[in-house]
């Protein structure tokens, strides 16, 4: 079933190594770095909103407690 | 009361924000799935081209890619035909969570066509049609997000970007057409739905990845349409009643 003989075969891709690695390579890491950046830019943008809220409840309390 | 189940409930982002949030598990590991699947059956089992060598592997991810690329274009118009038309707050929030994605698999499309034309025609880049319509493809892309953020109103942002991603729209049948309307270094389709050019291994290797890219896409999207709607949302009571619990 497995079409290569060898694993260095297998890295060798039949002289295209650079090539299909090359286009691998880029493509997997764009595919992981792109869900670690949404994820990480969702974990700030929650705790400014958090921050903002909170600093507009503290600024009501204070007009009430007026 | 009635509670009839109503599909068009899902348009409001309160209701589209826990769904979505419940999906995105469901979509990655689906993705991941057909993933190690098509990598196993693309680079492992698959046999040689009998012209390309093994340098034709580069397809698996070639045309997943530019598929992806074009279509993400095309439900971002859908999303910014719905949002002109109808004026809805969800469609602009999703044109908007797609863009980055499409850019990059457009941006993939073409360095996997790079990867692939230097060893096959002897050349990175060629001036053709399709090449040169898949870049238009990315700097509308990329036209499309620096418009809307150039743009404070996020309600005004919608519109202008909406515009821009009608017009371009017709820039996708030239792509998808290019090879057979002009004369080009690009191969023609291998894949149609009648028939296939393709060995059996290789065009199951090859779907498998369409829909890796697919489910990753959808997952990707519904993350970041998540924070869009936080962020734009900020002011309702459902956005602050979750911002005043544990929301992550």
């Amino acid at each position: 079933m497995i079409h290569w003989n060898s694993f260095s075969d297998f890295l060798a891709m039949g002289g295209y190594g650079f090539y299909v690695w090359g286009s691998f390579g880029v493509t997997a890491l764009i595919m992981s770095i792109e869900p670690i950046m949404v994820a990480r830019n969702r974990k700030t943008t929650i705790a400014r909103l958090k921050r903002q809220l909170r600093a507009e409840s503290r600024a009501e309390n204070r007009n009430n407690a007026e | 009361m009635k509670d009839r189940f109503n599909l068009y409930r899902f348009a409001s982002p309160a209701t589209f924000y826990p769904l979505a949030g419940a999906l995105i598990p469901y979509f990655a590991a689906v993705s991941v799935v057909f993933g190690l699947a098509g990598l196993y059956l693309g680079m492992l089992v698959a046999p040689t081209d009998f012209q390309q060598g093994e340098g034709y592997r580069i397809i698996f991810i070639h045309v997943p890619a530019s598929w992806m690329s074009m279509f993400i274009y095309l439900v971002m118009a859908f999303w910014a035909a719905i949002g002109l038309a109808f004026n809805t707050r969800l469609s602009g929030m999703m044109a908007q969570a797609l863009a980055p994605t499409g850019a990059l698999m457009a941006f993939l499309s073409l360095w996997t066509g790079a990867m692939w034309g230097k060893p096959m025609w002897g050349t990175w880049w060629v001036w053709d049609a399709r090449l040169t319509s898949e870049l238009i493809l990315l700097f509308l892309y990329i036209g499309y997000m620096a418009l809307t953020a150039a743009i404070d109103d996020a309600r005004r942002a919608d519109k202008a970007g909406g515009l821009l991603l009608l017009v371009g729209v017709v820039n996708i049948p030239i792509i998808y057409f290019s090879v057979k309307w002009w004369n080009t270094l690009h191969q023609g389709s291998s894949v149609n739905l009648t028939k296939s050019s393709m060995a059996e291994t290789m065009l199951w290797g090859m779907l498998l990845m369409a829909m890796c890219f697919w489910m990753y896409s959808i997952a990707v999207a519904f993350m970041r349409v998540r924070t869009i709607m936080l962020e734009r949302e900020r002011n309702t009571d459902w956005v602050k009643t979750l911002l005043a619990g544990d929301e992550k």
